[in-house]
């Protein structure tokens, strides 16, 4: 079981889309896996208990010894020599696979193609809370060392025996066991082969250090990739089972709508369809998607909506303190309790300043949109769906249909990007009924609008500022508070002994949840905007101003990377640059900045200014690095997607309609968007690795917030900055 | 109403019987299971359906079946030859120009458009003819590095070796 202090320190307050439903059983029950995967060795790794406390409890169906109820992953060396390893981890483009191959090949001394990784299958992996957080690379990465380590370990002692020499004259190299004179030698098949055995691994075993490595930390390209230059891999969207029907969704008029009517005699009459009505639920299948379409436009329904609020009211409402249960309650993260004294530090103060920041609801806009192919078998459910929480589909599965865990199967493919957005499970239960009722296998696909309507957001927020500096530069009072959208990074890395940050939970008017960096993007921009507004406000350059407030020294590292690689050149006429610095998850990022202004198009007023971002430079720091160019490319994708929220995305709505549900309306970067990007990695070998796949996106939207003031003039204190130019802002 | 019954599909001859007014893009990937193109958006705007027809980059989901079916019409699975991957393929692996990929299939074939019109092109034609392409895990600078390679115009101090391994960034 997964205890519940494990489950609530896993999961930040801001995450609302996880406390939606009712807390779930995490029922994780032993199966003949061992029976299922063949002949071999299997390495289990036990997830939070030692080793010795299981001794007392029974194994089921295992031959050797007792295997644990709580596992983190396992690998299986097959009789050929193969490797296979497991992992409730799924892949939806931050390349992980990758890396985690990269790890288990590394530990265990066999080449990269020999390593096949299973990912996200509830019924052959073992469970996991999710892929989120920027967790794979620092949980789950070890504990797959740990398992190929033991592998390593164990076959090495067997390949010993084998050939007769002591184990500690025996290396693994390219999966071949050799002795020191290189005179006997045996494969990994040799030594498999005939076996079937399970082995737990002690929670202390040994893995290799950073400095050592010598697969990971090296640049491998993506483990798959011909089978997506060539079209072949099968996305969830891709799947094709026999007597397949095609699914679609009969959408409520608008969000909070009630039911009041139905009338779907004309959908029901058409060849092949099949229609379910289920409270607020309305769907069909059809035999194709065309029919499925017309089946859905046939059905004439009368909604009852409430009047709901639209964007000019949104940061008033935000102010409100929360009446619905939203995810944690009041805090700030960690270390909520205010420091020091905020008058004494505001009396201290040669400046003060207070200032309010606001960022809007954007969407992930994941390019897959969600998607679900059901297939019911006797009483057996199998769901192929793009999800990075698949235990908590499977869960959401059974408790929808009143059956046991174990009949549900849920299989996530490689999927076409998340964001932190395909966490829940609406799309895969809403398969599954079409396919009950229809009694064949049902495949469903979100059209474009359906994903920006009907799943959840990153939340808008409203952040006040209260602050104080000496005329020396010395930051005496921060005062911060974030109205909805969250506490994470809302700490300082700071030296202000006067502060007290705070986040206020609110009733969102639209649903929300998690999205890359949480509430770090708008936290972000609101702390670096504001440290900005203090630095000018006592004449200080703004990289002197950090680094005299800042002992940190991974912060200040990151800092001066990106300062020296930004360097000193003469800006071009219209040009500005703005920094920022930031810390998230484990990982430190500095951003310089670099923007140009543009004259508007034919059809605008003349005296309007457009923006655009001419060159990036980004420092990064997330402990020792995995993969150099794995993760420069998603430091990279990080920033052109923050671009996005930075300049121009904004989620329009009103009277609970989404306004600007497509890409016609809702404007996403593109290549014209894009900077010349650089990207300065600080590996640090001697500490454990932090993941990456959130921390990059924090600083570019206060650098340019901060370069547009040193270009203009203008302060803007609301994402996105400029969507319509800066006249319009 | 008017039926399609025969399409002209990385050179083969394939039967189908769909109504005329069907898109391309359904046709292809339900109808003929040739996945490779992708739905994004279903309203031209992202360029995951993108396709050849007769050689032009065509957003397939706003295409009716029946405009082209007596053109020529090349897909993603087109691309190889014999299992042999074409140098744009090559140069994507090697850019490292894919994150979750769901773009990929798309942004080959509009580059593929490209090259076919323009063997040499600047930065600025690249993004000019690429920019109806959508790619929201922003790789954006590795695509027009593969492109560049591809082309044989990539910048000096190349970032990318043939092993993988970064030379200088």
């Amino acid at each position: 079981m997964i205890d519940d202090q494990v489950l609530s320190d896993a999961i930040e307050p801001e995450r609302y889309e996880f406390f939606e439903q009712p807390a779930y059983n995490f029922n994780f029950d032993r199966r003949d896996f061992v029976k299922a995967l063949g002949l071999g060795i299997v390495f289990v790794v036990p997830l939070t208990r030692a080793l010795g406390q299981q001794q007392g409890e029974s194994g089921r169906g295992a031959p050797n010894q007792a295997i644990p109820n709580d596992v983190g992953a396992w690998i299986h060396i097959d009789e050929d020599g193969g490797v296979t390893a497991f992992t409730g981890k799924v892949e939806v483009g931050q390349n992980t696979r990758t890396s985690l191959v990269q790890a288990i090949a590394d530990e265990l001394h066999v080449p990269i193609p020999s390593v096949h990784l299973v990912m996200g299958d509830t019924d052959r992996t073992p469970f996991d809370l999710g892929t989120f957080g920027s967790r794979s690379t620092p949980t789950m990465a070890p504990q797959l060392r740990k398992a190929a380590a033991a592998a390593r370990e164990m076959l090495i002692a067997m390949a010993a025996e084998q050939l007769k020499v002591q184990p500690n004259d025996l290396r693994i190299v390219d999966a071949r066991f050799v002795n020191h004179d290189k005179t006997k030698t045996l494969t990994l098949a040799e030594v498999a082969r005939g076996r079937k055995l399970v082995k737990v691994i002690p929670d202390d075993i040994a893995i290799t250090q950073p400095k050592d490595w010598t697969v990971a930390g090296t640049s491998v390209v993506k483990v798959d990739a011909s089978s997506f230059v060539t079209g072949k891999h099968r996305y969830t969207t891709d799947i094709k089972r026999d007597g397949m029907l095609y699914g679609k969704v009969v959408r409520p008029a608008t969000f909070n709508a009630t039911l009041v009517s139905s009338d779907t005699k004309a959908a029901e009459a058409l060849p092949g369809v099949k229609v379910v009505t289920d409270g607020n639920f309305i769907g069909v299948a059809a035999p194709d998607q065309q029919t499925a379409t017309k089946a859905a436009n046939a059905i004439a329904v009368d909604w009852k909506s409430p009047g709901q609020p639209a964007n000019a009211e949104l940061f008033t409402l935000l102010r409100q303190p929360a009446t619905e249960r939203g995810g944690g309650g009041e805090g700030g993260g960690a270390a909520s309790r205010p420091q020091g004294s905020i008058a004494e530090g505001m009396a201290a103060a040669d400046k003060k300043l207070e200032q309010t920041y606001t960022v809007a609801y954007i969407a992930h806009a994941p390019l897959e949109p969600r998607a679900a192919v059901a297939e019911w078998s006797g009483d057996k459910l199998t769901v192929w769906t793009g999800t990075q929480r698949p235990f908590n589909v499977r869960s959401d599965l059974a408790k929808a249909f009143h059956i046991a865990e174990e009949k549900v199967r849920v299989i996530v493919p490689d999927t076409g990007s998340g964001y932190g957005g395909k966490h829940t499970s609406e799309c895969a239960v809403e398969a599954a009924r079409l396919a009950k009722a229809a009694g064949k296998p049902v495949k469903l696909v979100w059209t474009r609008e359906e994903e920006f309507t009907w799943a959840y957001f990153r939340p808008a927020g409203v952040i006040d500022i209260k602050s104080g500096v000496k005329n020396d530069g010395t930051i005496t009072a921060w005062e911060f508070h974030n109205y909805n959208s969250g506490p994470a990074g809302i700490q300082i890395k700071y030296d202000i002994s006067n502060n007290d940050i705070r986040f206020h939970p609110a009733n969102s008017p639209l649903r929300q949840g998690s999205y890359r960096g949480l509430a770090a993007t708008a936290n972000h921009f609101a702390r670096e905007s504001h440290i900005d507004e203090l630095a000018q406000a006592v004449n200080m350059d703004p990289l002197a101003f950090r680094l005299k407030n800042i002992k940190d020294e991974r912060m200040r590292a990151v800092l001066t990377e990106a300062a020296n690689r930004f360097g000193n050149p003469r800006l071009a006429p219209g040009h500005a640059l703005g920094i920022a610095c930031g810390f998230e998850k484990g990982g430190y990022v500095a951003t310089y900045a670099e923007i140009a202004f543009e004259p508007p198009s034919a059809k605008e007023d003349p005296k309007n200014k457009r923006v655009r971002i001419v060159r990036v430079v980004e420092a990064f720091d997330c402990g020792a690095v995995v993969n150099p160019l794995q993760l420069k490319n998603q430091i990279e994708g990080s920033i052109t997607m923050a671009i996005g929220g930075a300049l121009f995305e904004s989620i329009e709505f009103a009277n609970g309609k989404i306004l600007n549900p497509k890409f016609s309306s809702y404007r996403v970067p593109r290549f014209s968007d894009v900077p010349a990007i650089e990207v300065v990695l600080v590996d640090r070998k001697d500490i454990p690795s932090a993941g990456a796949g959130e921390t990059p996106i924090v600083t570019l939207a206060p650098a340019v917030a901060n370069a547009i003031f040193k270009g203009t003039g203008i302060r803007l204190r609301s994402l996105p900055l400029a969507p319509k130019g800066l006249a319009a802002s | 109403m008017a039926r399609v019954t025969s399409l002209n599909v990385n050179g083969k001859k394939m039967a189908v019987d769909v109504d005329s007014s069907v898109s391309l893009l359904a046709v292809l990937r339900n109808d003929l299971d040739l996945t490779g193109s992708k739905y994004g958006c279903g309203e031209g705007q992202c360029g995951a359906c993108t396709v050849l027809i007769d050689g032009v980059a065509t957003r397939s989901c706003i295409t009716q079946v029946a405009r082209v079916a007596d053109k020529r019409i090349t897909t993603i699975e087109g691309l190889e030859k014999d299992g042999k991957l074409q140098p744009l393929q090559e140069a994507f692996i090697k850019a490292d120009a894919m994150q979750c990929a769901y773009c990929t299939s798309g942004m080959l074939m509009s580059a593929s458009a490209l090259l076919d019109k323009n063997a040499k092109p600047n930065r600025e034609e690249i993004i000019t003819a690429m920019n109806g392409n959508i790619c929201r895990c922003g790789t954006y600078q590795r695509i027009i590095e593969a492109i560049q390679i591809a082309a044989g115009t990539q910048a000096s101090g190349l970032r990318y070796a043939e092993s993988g391994q970064e030379v200088a960034s």
